[in-house]
């Protein structure tokens, strides 16, 4: 699975690209998360306040309770500032 | 039709190329954004994600060819370092009617603010900073929402 990290996120996470390999019980972007925040103090960092933490599935917005799987796309971004 | 690039953007020349055969337009409308400053401001840098990018401003314009009768429209979105007054993005709509192509054009804009995955990182005499979402941007987008 390759995780992604833009703007700040990626300040944070030291870090724009990371290949992981969750655990099979790790099947949703909630999930995720939980997991990534709990393997180094810097991605719990990233994490720490996840109400300004926006998530895409293979470059689709996405929530927590979307679906996540072996050779998923995730990218982790604060909200959007375009325009 | 979108298109995400580093360089600027001639409007005049995108009108003229979008419209160009078509002679059941009658009404074309634009919005050109630029970068503001308020003071103080050098630069400004576009982030952003690329392929969700392309793919996001092309559901954007897919859906506003969905709710309003057009017969053309473009999306241009700058990244990259840009300065004061640089051109950022570009909405072109067209349609037989006016008010379809002055609507769509304001849609696309709402959307794109929301939608597509840009981030703007801000460079002043105190250093740089990444600019915070704002939340007039989200009631914009969501008087577009449709009910029922």
């Amino acid at each position: 699975m390759k995780i992604l990290y833009f703007a700040w996120l990626r300040d944070k996470a030291g870090m724009s690209e990371w290949q992981v390999s969750p655990p099979p019980g790790i099947a949703t972007v909630g999930a995720l998360i939980d997991w990534l925040a709990a393997q180094n103090p810097g991605q719990a960092e990233v994490f720490a306040d996840r109400s300004v933490v926006r998530a895409a599935v293979n470059q689709d917005f996405a929530e927590a309770d979307t679906p996540v799987g072996p050779g998923d796309e995730v990218a982790f971004f604060p909200p959007v500032t375009g325009g | 039709m979108i298109r995400v690039q580093r360089e600027a953007f001639d409007v005049g020349r995108e009108i003229a190329a979008l419209t160009a055969g078509n002679t059941r337009i009658g009404g074309v409308a634009s919005f050109v954004g630029l970068v503001r400053d308020l003071g103080g401001l050098r630069s400004m840098t576009l982030e952003h994600y690329p392929g969700m990018t392309e793919r996001q401003l092309e559901l954007i314009d897919a859906e506003a060819h969905r709710r309003w009768p057009l017969e053309a429209s473009l999306i241009v979105h700058r990244y990259g370092r840009l300065e004061p007054g640089d051109p950022i993005v570009l909405t072109i709509t067209a349609s037989a009617h006016r008010q379809a192509a002055f609507d769509s054009c304001n849609f696309l804009m709402d959307w794109l603010k929301t939608e597509a995955p840009f981030w703007k990182r801000e460079e002043g005499a105190d250093g740089e900073r990444w600019v915070d979402a704002r939340a007039d941007d989200d009631a914009a987008r969501e008087r577009w929402r449709e009910t029922g």
